[in-house]
């Protein structure tokens, strides 16, 4: 006897339907499973005749050849358990075929026959809702994260046995309906208006998330770099939906969601330790997974200590930083994972991290400080647009009256952004960071006045022509946060200030 | 009297210092003397002992003084001994004048009245800009500008001096083919072309520790006096200016915050009495150097005043001499930090006030 059940598989941030055929035939009894599946996938032969004598079902003593097609594909993941059991007991004809065409099937088994929670629910289910099925069986835990997904039936089931009862319709299980509004995001970052003093910082955050401009913060330690850090995502502008349904997806396939439910609505945080490896990085592995850099999709990746990351970690983000995407080639397969994210790097002066502080004297020697900005590449640098300072803990007491929430800074950078968003209408880009040099051109127009100010900053501040298109770009955010349609001088004389890690290399040169 | 080659020979046996060569080059008068010399006619001399006796007999057939010369010669310096009219007069006054010099430059500079300026290697900006107005005042007053050609404050006086023109001095703790720090080789290089370089130290001899007090000896030895800018509490700059004690020349000292831990060495020598010096005038005056410039410093703010509109004023008002943080004139100044960072960059390109990292601002 012959059976088919439609089931899915990932493949980078996609996912596409697999047919599951299981083939029964008279001969010695055998259990083989064709279609590049890789261990997860042929182990499932264990549990899959485990969980169907454990359900009370019969396990025939027959030559049993399953395949996974397209089988040109490779398979992972120990999703195929259910699709599987299901395709099995039609073949033996204990569940009519005909019912299990409309619907894909995912979910792991365990022994006893009760259903798994597996990763990458949300790519599938809009696989299936692009396909036309009438539906997706999803294990119980995985019914929220699917739901998100209008148009198709999400049904969850328990396990094996409820998945039997269903298709044979012996059991009616109400298909999950969840409004997209929910919000499953981790709770609160914080507010910008506990961060204490630090206004400058706070004014350079404010500039970075309105262009979307890469930072480096420069601060002794214990200054609150990544305190302030972690806030950064709250003066974001709000996702899209579109935006957050791939987060979603992204999270979903990184294993991140099974057992909770809706979009994401936030935008990531994430901050690697600086002992992460390449693959934990940029993604890969031998079932390749989103990295760091894919995670932070749409958020900020905040790199502390930024000099103790190896140098091939660090050039690994040129890639991404370039290109808001991360290229993967591996035996397997090329994968390609978005990772359009806002760089947030933090550091200390140098190893002890009093150098040039008026006040306390530094104890490492030039070398050690050289060595330690050294590790800091060129063309990485010249990918970060701000560089600023974090104050001191004592200056903190010097604090403004005026103290501003994440609220009112967010509404102030979503209008900036408006402003960059219809400019750049059909350019393809969509702010003020990815300006290339040609548009740097036509949009950072100077007057006199400006560009006599800009040479002069050059001659007397000793600036290098690298710092020239990032002074323009991030002085074309500040007119935009200002609402001025040109770069006016004021302009132009506070990006010039943004650029403090170049005064220690300056400084390091004599 | 002795022989220049026997000196130059003897300079390069390690472990000998100047006073012993000069005694032994005394008694054998020439190369062929010493090559001859038995290991009883060198412990005739006070203060050699077996040890050292067998160490130089050791070392005696190695060097080769011509061998040297050609070296130097190749690395386009020439060699001076305390024999030659042209070893500078000052030097030879000290208790222990190196008995061969290496210089690189013109010679003739050494002839000149100097000044040593020395100072931290981790100066901080202010210690770097006096350096570099007071090497630039006296370098265009034909005064030698000696240092060390170390980081920080060492840099600066040369840098200063060579914007003035020169003329300069760099004494190195290495041999003269060696360019220590490495970042300092434009330094050298400018220096070659108005002043000179000199060490004590023979070719290729390696920037080690313990030649660095030796070189300061010779820093102070050059100068009439020498002006401590910025020294931390221990500090290889209070050496030299120990040296300069000895040596019987004048030692002058910067004043700087009593906040900063780089004022500390300058502080204690004005404690012992070190001169306070404000300006060039303080040293040309103590060491009777005829004052040929000068020298007015114009008040900034009368130049710039009339360009300077009212928030410029304002925040230049709440700055002061010393580093001020940028959060502190926020809360002050009661402006948004766009604005005031605006008015700090035209400030700064107006070269009233200088930013430091690490969000400091000072005026200048």
């Amino acid at each position: 006897m012959l059976a088919l059940v439609k089931s899915c598989t990932i493949y980078g941030l996609e996912s596409f339907l697999v047919d599951v055929e299981v083939d029964i035939s008279s001969g010695l009894p055998a259990f083989d499973i064709v279609g590049l599946p890789d261990t997860a996938v042929k182990e499932s032969r264990e549990r899959v005749r485990a969980a169907i004598k454990n359900q009370n079902f019969n396990f025939p003593i027959k030559r049993i050849t399953l395949n996974l097609a397209p089988a040109d594909i490779k398979k992972e993941g120990p999703h195929f358990d259910l699709p599987i059991a299901l395709g099995i007991l039609s073949a033996t004809e204990q569940l009519p075929a005909e019912s299990l065409k409309q619907y894909a099937v995912v979910g792991e088994l365990s022994l006893d026959g009760r259903t798994k929670p597996v990763s990458g629910i949300l790519p599938m289910a809009i696989e299936v809702k692009e396909k036309n099925l009438k539906g997706i069986i999803v294990p119980e835990e995985n019914v929220e994260e699917a739901a998100v997904i209008q148009g198709i039936e999400v049904i969850g089931v328990n396990s094996l046995k409820e998945a039997v009862d269903f298709f044979k319709g012996d059991l009616n299980i109400k298909p999950v309906r969840l409004s997209n509004e929910k919000d499953f995001s981790p709770e609160s970052e914080g507010d910008f208006s506990e961060v204490k003093g630090q206004e400058n910082l706070k004014r350079c955050l404010e500039i970075a998330a309105a262009g979307q401009h890469n930072v480096i913060m420069v601060g002794p330690p214990g200054s609150g770099k990544t305190m302030v850090a972690r806030r950064i995502p709250t003066i974001l502008p709000s996702m899209t939906f579109e935006e957050s349904l791939e987060l979603t997806k992204i999270y979903s396939i990184a294993g991140f969601i099974a057992g909770r439910s809706g979009l994401i609505k936030k935008r990531p945080f994430r901050a690697p330790h600086h002992t992460i490896s390449a693959v934990g990085m940029v993604g890969g592995g031998r079932i390749p997974k989103p990295g760091e850099v894919t995670l932070a999709h749409y958020g900020v990746l905040f790199l502390d200590e930024l000099p103790e990351f190896p140098k091939e970690i660090l050039e690994l983000l040129r890639q991404p930083l370039e290109d808001e995407k991360i290229t993967i080639s591996r035996i397997s397969a090329t994968i390609t994972y978005p990772a359009k994210f806002m760089l947030v790097a933090a550091l200390n002066p140098c190893p002890c991290g009093f150098y040039q502080d008026p006040f306390h004297e530094c104890s490492c020697s030039p070398r050690q400080i050289h060595n330690y900005f050294s590790k800091i590449s060129g063309p990485l640098l010249d990918r970060i647009d701000i560089q600023t300072d974090v104050a001191p803990v004592k200056f903190s007491d010097f604090e403004s009256s005026s103290v501003t929430d994440s609220a009112t800074i967010k509404k102030r950078v979503e209008n900036a952004r408006c402003i960059q968003l219809e400019r750049y209408k059909g350019l393809n880009i969509y702010y003020n960071s990815q300006l290339t040099p040609g548009l740097i051109n036509k949009f950072c127009k100077l007057g006199r006045a400006e560009k006599l100010l800009l040479r002069d900053a050059f001659e007397r501040l000793k600036l290098s022509a690298r710092a020239y298109n990032r002074i323009l770009k991030v002085a074309r955010t500040i007119a935009d946060l200002e609402e001025s349609d040109n770069i006016k001088e004021i302009h132009l004389a506070e990006a010039l200030r943004y650029r403090n890690l170049d005064k220690y290399y300056n400084n390091l040169k004599m | 009297m002795e022989d220049s080659k026997l000196l130059i020979a003897l300079n390069m046996i390690p472990m000998l210092g100047s006073k012993r060569i000069i005694d032994i080059a005394s008694i054998f008068k020439d190369s062929s003397g010493f090559l001859k010399a038995t290991s009883e006619d060198l412990m005739q001399i006070p203060g050699i002992s077996n040890k050292l006796c067998e160490h130089i007999l050791k070392y005696r057939e190695r060097v080769d003084p011509y061998a040297e010369i050609v070296r130097a010669k190749k690395a386009g310096a020439i060699i001076v001994t305390v024999l030659d009219i042209d070893y500078p007069v000052l030097l030879s006054q000290i208790y222990d004048p190196p008995p061969v010099l290496y210089v690189l430059g013109d010679p003739a500079i050494l002839k000149y009245n100097a000044v040593a300026i020395v100072g931290t290697r981790k100066a901080s900006s202010y210690g770097k800009k006096v350096a570099e107005i007071f090497a630039k005042d006296l370098a265009s007053m034909e005064i030698n500008v000696v240092s060390g050609m170390a980081r920080g404050i060492d840099s600066y006086a040369h840098k200063g001096a060579i914007d003035a023109g020169g003329p300069t001095t760099a004494v190195l703790g290495c041999g003269i083919d060696i360019v220590y720090p490495p970042e300092n080789i434009n330094i050298m290089k400018n220096i070659v072309q108005c002043g000179c370089i000199i060490t004590s130290f023979p070719m290729g001899t390696r920037p080690l520790s313990n030649n660095f007090p030796a070189r300061n000896r010779i820093i102070s030895g050059l100068s009439l006096g020498t002006l401590v800018v910025e020294a931390a509490e221990k500090s290889g700059s209070l050496i030299t200016a120990d040296f300069a004690l000895e040596q019987g020349r004048e030692v002058f000292a910067i004043p700087g915050s009593i906040m900063s831990p780089y004022s500390r060495g300058a502080h204690r020598l004005i404690k012992q009495g070190a001169k306070l010096v404000e300006d060039v005038n303080d040293i040309l005056d103590e060491l009777h150097l005829k004052n040929t410039i000068i020298h007015k410093r114009a008040p900034t703010e009368n130049t710039f005043g009339a360009s300077l509109n009212d928030d410029e004023k304002t925040v230049l008002n709440l700055l002061d001499f010393h580093p001020v943080h940028i959060e502190q004139l926020l809360v002050q100044s009661e402006k948004t930090s766009g604005e005031i960072n605006s008015i700090i960059t035209r400030l700064e390109l107006k070269g009233l006030i200088s930013s430091l990292p690490g969000g400091y601002i000072m005026k200048i």
